[in-house]
């Protein structure tokens, strides 16, 4: 097994020196700063794929399987859903994965994955496993692997990039696309219902702790050190994890590409996407929110919203989504004084 | 060693001395046993660091089955009817990535109306998924077939499906003669992946191919089902080298010198066949048997040859492509165009219906006599699907076509209870 250190020169690739606004971390001390900022990242995903400008699904993949990546010494493999990410990374015969990767089904990654760590265990090696999937991969047709999986607390972490639909086939709405939302196949049409419909939604890291299991957090792609420091815990630990990253796609949403950090930030600033980390079943760890944003301020930049600043009932559906946040805030304590997280 | 086992627990001794890595388990009957008895052995011990997974479905059974051929264990899981169908995209998915996988299918109708008994409908739905198929006569030859098909499903890089008739086999006790270990490791080496997920060596496995490439892909996997047609019959001989025993190969021969009428067959309905075929011989009839051992590849060469000096064949089989007709037999029109054979199909024993010598006696009379009709169903209750044709076409309300079967059926033992919600 090859460590970092050993690795080939071309996949030491370059540093994604950005400024302080995106992933720069010269202004960083040396211990907070991201795995991007080291010669010796594993750049498990090299540049040159084919996702769209601004994607963050891309930029979450990256950062979380380069954090695995170091935390396991290399010593890792991924096993994928069908998806964007499957799809943008390889377009056969080229592949930007520099380490072993499978992609097999859209429903399957997470008992593929399970496979993948009986093997290893029948074989006695301690290469740990990784499943990714999308929000639809991950929420609606995987589900039923996904739960299997941490029933039986497989040793595997399942990190679902969650960009709100399904943007591989041409952004149809998911079991995680929140209420009021354009999809392809909730077109902001008719009186009653524009957008997507509020039904008592879907929460899969909920879900996920219902199920026990030793780990669970949620994430976003503006708070990557967050995200890295969670990867990171994730893989000190055996069984089943579980981590939610909030990944904006600027395709799907109809956005501009430079808003991905933003509106990442924003989702959680508003309360909508709580950040915190649960073990066994038990939040453990919350991140505060630093200056609260009502929900316009998320939604506005959004084409997928549009409609609902137009009509009364699109306003209803807006008071709705920020009683949403209210809620969250309240049941996370996020406008607390202390900072919890490390990070 | 002789031993009187269960047809399952046969398999699943054979399977441990296969040495596999991983079995995924999700029951369905008929198969049950099978899979019950594996995590016993893993249990007891028998199986050494072999990791046995208890999965939600059986999609996730074959799902996780092809993470763990991927990193390069021997895995093994068996199903059923519903169950393969339910694994359908994953089955389709191994073949496609060149998983050497071993599947037990215990044959078993497929509902509407949910059946539970034995017919080849579920293995012949995947006839096309690039799985080799290999159908079991007796309970000896599924134990035998499964050792082969570890060794030809690793040295192609292929998966393998190895058929045996529900029930009629898997809950059968028979006297199985079950090699040793030794012999076992003599014939079938540790597995040597092709391809295989290693983080010293990483692949990715899976991408997307566009249409630039997928013909190619395709016709390669069609090219390895080709090669099989000769690695089955070469690891049958390798086999008998060590075992002592025939079995296995791609068609058996039975009594088929100088016949004029041959039936050609798949799975344990064989036996019947050739004891009715050894009562005709012996009365002078020019009859003969082909038993086809792998449906996929399928043997289209070595049938011709074995069929050419016959008048006619007759293929009797469990399965049946509604609105076309026999599956196998029409695999085998294909194999016999333009030697001017005539191919009979006749389909028997869908669903459990018992196929018997006399039957069996009448049926093949009655080809050798050339009155039998190109499709043929065998004991097929003319009266009661008349019946319920007609009263289709009289009334526009109707409940579930077998209910009112059953009703009919029952009319003279003045049975009501499956009559009960059907709106007449
Ligand atoms: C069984 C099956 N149904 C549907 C599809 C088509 N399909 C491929 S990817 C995809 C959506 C992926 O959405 P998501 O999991 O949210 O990932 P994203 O592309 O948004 O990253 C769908 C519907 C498929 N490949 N397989
Ligand atoms: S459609 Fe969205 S998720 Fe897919 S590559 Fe583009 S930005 Fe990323």
């Amino acid at each position: 097994m090859k460590q970092i250190d050993e690795l080939s020169p071309e996949q030491k690739v370059k540093f994604y020196q950005k400024g302080t606004f995106t992933v720069g971390n010269r202004l960083v001390d040396q211990a907070n700063r991201t795995v991007q900022a080291s010669m010796a990242r594993s750049n498990a995903i090299t540049s040159g794929h084919r996702a769209c400008q601004g994607c963050g699904e891309a930029l979450g993949a990256r950062y979380a399987l380069d954090t695995a990546m170091r935390a396991t010494g290399g010593n890792m493999i991924a096993a994928n859903a069908t998806g964007c990410l499957e799809v943008f990374t390889t377009p056969y015969p080229e592949t930007s994965w520099q380490m072993p990767w499978m992609h097999s089904l859209f429903g399957n990654a997470p008992a593929v994955a399970s496979g993948m760590q009986a093997a290893m265990k029948a074989k006695g090696r301690d290469t740990r496993i990784i499943a990714q999937g999308g929000d639809g991969g991950t929420v609606d047709i995987g589900f039923g692997c996904l739960s299997g999986m941490f029933e039986r607390n497989d040793d595997v972490l399942y990190i679902c990039y969650d960009n709100e639909a399904y943007m591989n086939t041409g952004v149809q709405r998911s079991g995680a696309t929140p209420g009021g939302a354009r999809t392809a196949t909730t077109m902001p049409v008719g009186e009653q219902y524009p957008g997507n419909v509020f039904g008592t939604g879907k929460n899969l890291p909920r879900i996920a702790m219902a199920h026990n299991i030793p780990y669970v957090a949620t994430a976003s792609v503006a708070y990557l050190q967050d995200l890295e420091a969670k990867v990171e815990r994730a893989m000190q630990i055996h069984g089943a994890r579980y981590i939610h990253v909030y990944v904006p796609c600027p395709l799907g949403w109809g956005c501009a590409s430079h808003e991905t950090i933003n509106l990442a930030r924003l989702v959680v600033e508003t309360g909508f996407f709580p950040l915190f980390e649960a073990e066994h079943g038990r939040v453990v760890r919350t991140r505060p929110i630093r200056s609260r944003v009502p929900i316009e301020e998320y939604l506005r930049p959004q084409r997928r919203f549009a409609h609902l600043f137009k009509t009364e009932s699109g306003k209803a559906a807006i008071a709705k989504l920020q009683a949403m946040c209210d809620h969250n805030i309240a049941e996370f304590d996020l406008l607390r004084e202390e900072e919890e997280t490390g990070r | 060693m002789l031993k009187q086992l269960e047809g399952s627990h046969a398999v699943a001794e054979a399977i441990a001395l296969c040495r596999p890595e991983v079995i995924c388990a999700y029951p369905i009957s008929p198969q049950t046993h099978i899979v019950e008895h594996c995590g016993e052995l893993v249990r007891e011990g028998k199986m050494g660091r072999c990791e046995y997974m208890n999965v939600e479905s059986e999609f996730a059974a074959l799902s996780a089955c092809i993470g763990s051929s991927a990193c390069g264990a021997r895995t093994y899981t068996a199903t059923a009817s519903q169950g393969l169908l339910y694994m359908a995209e994953a089955v389709y998915n191994a073949s496609g990535l060149g998983l050497p996988i071993v599947m037990t299918i215990a044959n078993r109708a497929i509902g509407a109306p949910i059946n539970i008994w034995n017919d080849h409908t579920d293995s012949m739905s995947m006839r096309d998924a690039g799985w080799i198929q290999l159908f079991a006569e007796t309970n000896q030859e599924a134990l035998d077939l499964h050792i082969q098909a570890f060794k030809i499903a690793e040295r192609l890089s292929q998966p393998v499906m190895v058929c045996m008739d529900g029930f009629i086999l898997t809950h059968a006790y028979e006297r199985v003669d079950m090699p040793t270990q030794e012999q076992v490791d003599q014939f079938l080496p540790p597995l040597q992946p092709r391809q295989v997920l290693d983080p010293s060596n990483p692949y990715s496995i899976g991408a997307m191919v566009g249409p630039e490439a997928f013909t190619e892909v395709r016709y390669l996997a069609h090219d390895k089902q080709m090669q099989a047609l000769d690695v089955i019959p070469e690891i049958a001989a390798e086999f008998r080298d060590i075992f002592g025993r025939d079995s296995g190969g791609l068609i058996r021969e039975y009594r088929t010198k100088g016949a004029e009428t041959i039936v050609v067959t798949l799975g344990s309905v064989a036996g019947t066949i050739k004891d009715t075929v050894d009562e005709m011989r012996d009365a002078g009839e020019k009859i003969g048997v082909v038993t086809i051992g792998s449906f996929r590849p399928f043997p289209g060469a070595a049938l011709r040859a074995a069929l050419q000096g016959a008048k006619r064949v007759v293929v009797v089989e469990k399965s049946f492509a509604l609105g076309f007709g026999g599956v196998v037999a029409n695999n085998i029109m294909m194999s016999m165009q333009g030697t001017g054979i005539h191919v009979h199909t006749v389909v028997a024993g869908l669903g459990g219906r018992p196929i018997t010598i006399p039957s069996l006696h009448r049926l093949f009379a009655t080809a050798v006599r050339d009155e039998l009709e190109d499709v043929h169903f065998l004991d097929l209750r003319w009266d009661i699907v008349k019946a319920e044709i007609a009263r289709q076409r009289a009334q526009i309300a109707s409940g579930p076509v077998a209910e009112s079967i059953l009703r009919n059926i029952q009319s003279d033992t003045a049975g009501q209870s499956a009559s009960q919600g059907v709106r007449a």
